[in-house]
C-alpha cells in the first residue's frame, strides 16, 4: 500500500496556486469577516459558505499533491456528520449546562445543575429511575427475542428448497412497514372490543380480554410488536452467515461421525458469532431509543414510559430543552460505556480465537 | 428417493444443503403466520368502510369455497385506494385532492437522494478508513457510531434551530443533508468491512502496473463490493423510507413524506382512525420499497456475507 505522505515543499504565502490552502484560508477570513459586518445575515452567510468552499477546495488540491489520501476520501463524510450531527450534538450538550426552555428566550449558565436534577431530587427523579429501569428491561426481552426469533427463522430459511425467495421477503416484510402504520394496526389487534386477539381469547375463555390492561400485558404487547417487527433483520444478518458455511466442513465433519451439536457448535456458530455480534450491538442502540411504540400502542399508560419516551415528554411537551439534553447525556454515557465494553469483548474474543 | 449419502446418514445437516417440497410446507406455513399481521393491514385496505370496525373482526375477502363462515368475510372494494388521492375533506363539500401524489414523490425523491448521496459520500469515506488509515482511525470510526446513540429528539431541537437561522426548515436541501448524515453511520461501518475483506494481492498488482489510485478504486474495488453497495442501499432505504420524526419536525408543507401525511390524514378531523385510510396508504407507500428488496435480495444475501464475516 502506498499511503506515505509525500513531503513536498510548501508554496511561498502570497503565491496564487490552486494549492496554497494558507493564502486561500487568509483571503476566505478577511473576506468572511469583511461581509459579515457589511452585508445583512443572509447574504453574508452565503459569502462565509463560498469561502469555505474554496478554503475546501485547497486543502482537497493540496492532500491531492501530497497523496494525502486518507483525509482526502474521509473529509466529505466527517464534514455533513459535523454540520448534521456532531455539531447538533455538541450544541445539545452544551444546552445541557444552561437552563433554557424553547418557549422562552432567556438562557443562563447552571453548570450541573440539570444533571443533579435530573438525576436526584426536582423533576420526579423517581420517574427516571423507574423509566431507566423500564428501558433495561425493554432493552433485554426485546432484543433477547429479537436474537431468538431471528435465528430460529435464519435456521429454517438456511436450505435451498422451492420458492425459498417468495417465502423469504414475505418474512422481510414487517421491517418495510412504517412504524406509524404497524404501532397503529396492533393496537387494533389488541383492541379489546374489535380486535382479533380480544375475540379469540373471549371465545376461548368466555370473558372480556384485555391485553393493555396490565403492565405485563402491556410491556408484552410492546416487546411483541418491536420482537416482530426487527426479527427479520436478525434474521437477515444470521442467515448470511449461515449461507457462507462451505459445504465441505460439513462432509468432512459427516465422515467424521460429528454429532450435530457439536457440527453447530464448532462449524457453523464461528461463522455467524461475527453477524450476531453485530445484530446485538445495532438492535440495543436502538432499543435503548425505544419511543414509537410505547407512545402510539398506550401513550406511556401502565408504567411502561421508557427515558426515550421520558425525555421527548420533557424536552418536547414540557419544554424544558436542557432538562431533557441532560437527561439524554446520562443516557448516552451509558450506551458508550455497554458499547466499549461490548467491543472490547467482541475484540478480545477474536483476538483469543 | 434416498441417495447413498443418505443411507449412510451423511445428510447435511445445515449449510446451504437441498431440501424438497415438504420444507416448503413447513417453511410456508411458518412464513404465512409471520407476515399475517401484514396481510391484515393489506386486507383492511380492500374492507368497505363500514366494514373495518365490526364484531366479529372480517378476516377474509373471500370463503375460500365455504371453508370461512360468513360472519368472517368482507367484500372487497377498491374504493379506498381512491380515497388516498381525493376525499371529502370537510363534510358536505366534494371531494378535493389531498396532495398524497405530491407526499408519495417527496418520499420517493427525499429517501432516494439520501441515500445515495450517503452511499457515495460513505464508500468514499469507508475506502478512506479502510485503505489509507488516519491517526485515530478507530476512535473517527467510534465517534460516527456516537453519532447515532442519542434518541433523536434530542438533536432535533439544535437541528431546528440551526435550519431556522440558515432558512434551511421546510426545504428539500435540509431534509436530504439530514437524511444522509443520518445513513453515513451505517453506510461506512458496512462498508468499510466489506472493503477489509477485499485482498490486496490485485490492487499492488495494479499498481505495479502503473495504475492510477483512483483506477485501483474504479476498476478493482467497487466492482467487488457491488453486493455490499446494494445490501447498504436496501437497509439505508427502508430506514429513511419510514423515517418520522425528523420528518414530521423539519419538512415543510410542499416538502412533507407519506409517513407524516399518513400520521395526519388518519388522525384528523377527531372522527378516531380511519382503517381503511390509513391501510391503503400504507399498503401503497409498501409496494416501492417491497419491489426494490425483492429485486436485490440475492445481492442482499450475498452482500451481507461477503461484508461482515471474517475468515
Amino acid at each position: 500500500m502506498t499511503t506515505t505522505a509525500q513531503f513536498l515543499p510548501a508554496p511561498p504565502l502570497l503565491s496564487p496556486v490552486a494549492h496554497n490552502w494558507k493564502l486561500a484560508l487568509l483571503a476566505g477570513l478577511v473576506v468572511s469577516v469583511i461581509a459579515i459586518v457589511l452585508f445583512p445575515a443572509r447574504l453574508s452567510l452565503s459569502v462565509v459558505g463560498a469561502m469555505a468552499a474554496l478554503v475546501a477546495a485547497a486543502f482537497a488540491v493540496n492532500a491531492y499533491r501530497r497523496r494525502y489520501y486518507g483525509g482526502l476520501l474521509v473529509a466529505p463524510a466527517i464534514a455533513v456528520l459535523f454540520v448534521m450531527n456532531i455539531f447538533p450534538l455538541l450544541w445539545s450538550l452544551g444546552l445541557s449546562f444552561f437552563a433554557y426552555q424553547s418557549n422562552n428566550q432567556s438562557i443562563r449558565f447552571v453548570g450541573l445543575n440539570n444533571y443533579i436534577k435530573v438525576l436526584t431530587n426536582d423533576i420526579a427523579a423517581p420517574a427516571n429511575w423507574d423509566a431507566l429501569i423500564n428501558t433495561g428491561m425493554f432493552v433485554v426481552f426485546t432484543v433477547a427475542l429479537q436474537m431468538i426469533t431471528g435465528f430460529l427463522l435464519a435456521m429454517l430459511f438456511a436450505k435451498q428448497f422451492p420458492l425459498r425467495k417468495y417465502l423469504l421477503i414475505l418474512v422481510l416484510t414487517p421491517m418495510m412497514l412504517s412504524v406509524v402504520a404497524s404501532g397503529v394496526f396492533f393496537s387494533y389487534y389488541y383492541d379489546p372490543t374489535f380486535g382479533i386477539l380480544s375475540y379469540v381469547m373471549g371465545e376461548i375463555t368466555g370473558n372480556q380480554f384485555i391485553l393493555m390492561d396490565s403492565k405485563v400485558g402491556a410491556v408484552a404487547g410492546i416487546v411483541f410488536t418491536d420482537a416482530w417487527m426487527w426479527a427479520p433483520f436478525v434474521m437477515l444478518l444470521v442467515l448470511a452467515g449461515l449461507v457462507s458455511v462451505p459445504k465441505y466442513l460439513y462432509e468432512a465433519a459427516a465422515i467424521d461421525r460429528v454429532s450435530k451439536a457439536r457440527q453447530f457448535w464448532t462449524i457453523t456458530f464461528p461463522y455467524i458469532r461475527g453477524l450476531l455480534m453485530l445484530a446485538l450491538l445495532f438492535r440495543t442502540i436502538e432499543a435503548f431509543k425505544l419511543y414509537d411504540l410505547v407512545y402510539i400502542l398506550i401513550r406511556g399508560g401502565q408504567d411502561t414510559k421508557t427515558i426515550a419516551y421520558l425525555i421527548t415528554e420533557i424536552a418536547n411537551e414540557q419544554n424544558k430543552t436542557s432538562e431533557g439534553a441532560a437527561l439524554s447525556y446520562v443516557i448516552l454515557f451509558m450506551v458508550i460505556v455497554l458499547t466499549n465494553l461490548y467491543l472490547y469483548l467482541a475484540n478480545r474474543r477474536n483476538q483469543g480465537a | 428417493m434416498t441417495t447413498l449419502a443418505e443411507k449412510f446418514g451423511l445428510r447435511k445437516a445445515s449449510g446451504v444443503g437441498e431440501a424438497g417440497w415438504g420444507h416448503t410446507l413447513i417453511v410456508a406455513l411458518v412464513s404465512l403466520i409471520y407476515f399475517l399481521p401484514v396481510l391484515m393491514i393489506i386486507f383492511t385496505a380492500f374492507k368497505p368502510s363500514a366494514q373495518a370496525l365490526s364484531v366479529p373482526p372480517t378476516l377474509s375477502p373471500t370463503s375460500l369455497f365455504g371453508l370461512i363462515p360468513d360472519q368472517f368475510v368482507f367484500t372487497p372494494t377498491l374504493e379506498n385506494f381512491g380515497q388516498v388521492f381525493n376525499r371529502v375533506m370537510v363534510s358536505g363539500n366534494a371531494a378535493e385532492p389531498t396532495g398524497f401524489d405530491v407526499f408519495f414523490f417527496n418520499s420517493f425523491f427525499i429517501s432516494s437522494v439520501s441515500v445515495l448521496l450517503a452511499l457515495v459520500i460513505g464508500t468514499l469515506a469507508s475506502y478512506g478508513f479502510s485503505r489509507y488509515p488516519l491517526k485515530g482511525n478507530d476512535t473517527y470510526l467510534f465517534i460516527i457510531l456516537t453519532t447515532r446513540m442519542l434518541p433523536a429528539i434530542v438533536v432535533i431541537i439544535p437541528i431546528i434551530l440551526m435550519f431556522r437561522t440558515v432558512g434551511l426548515s421546510g426545504s428539500y436541501v435540509g431534509i436530504i443533508m439530514l437524511y444522509t448524515a443520518f445513513n453515513l453511520a451505517f453506510t461506512i461501518w458496512m462498508m468499510k468491512s466489506f472493503f477489509d475483506e477485499l485482498s490486496y494481492d490485485v490492487e499492488d498488482a495494479a499498481r505495479i502496473d502503473g495504475s492510477s489510485e483512483i483506477k485501483v478504486f474504479l476498476k478493482i474495488c467497487l466492482p467487488q463490493v457491488v453486493a455490499g453497495l446494494a445490501a447498504t442501499f436496501v437497509f439505508g432505504l427502508i430506514l429513511t423510507w419510514n423515517e418520522f420524526l425528523f420528518a414530521l419536525l423539519l419538512t415543510g408543507v410542499d416538502t412533507r413524506t407519506v409517513p407524516v401525511a399518513m400520521n395526519q390524514a388518519v388522525s384528523s378531523g377527531g372522527r378516531g382512525t380511519d382503517w381503511t385510510l390509513l391501510a391503503s396508504i400504507e399498503t401503497l407507500f409498501l409496494i416501492p420499497v417491497f419491489l426494490v428488496t425483492f429485486f436485490l435480495q440475492d445481492h442482499l444475501l450475498r452482500g451481507v456475507t461477503f461484508g461482515t464475516v471474517k475468515r
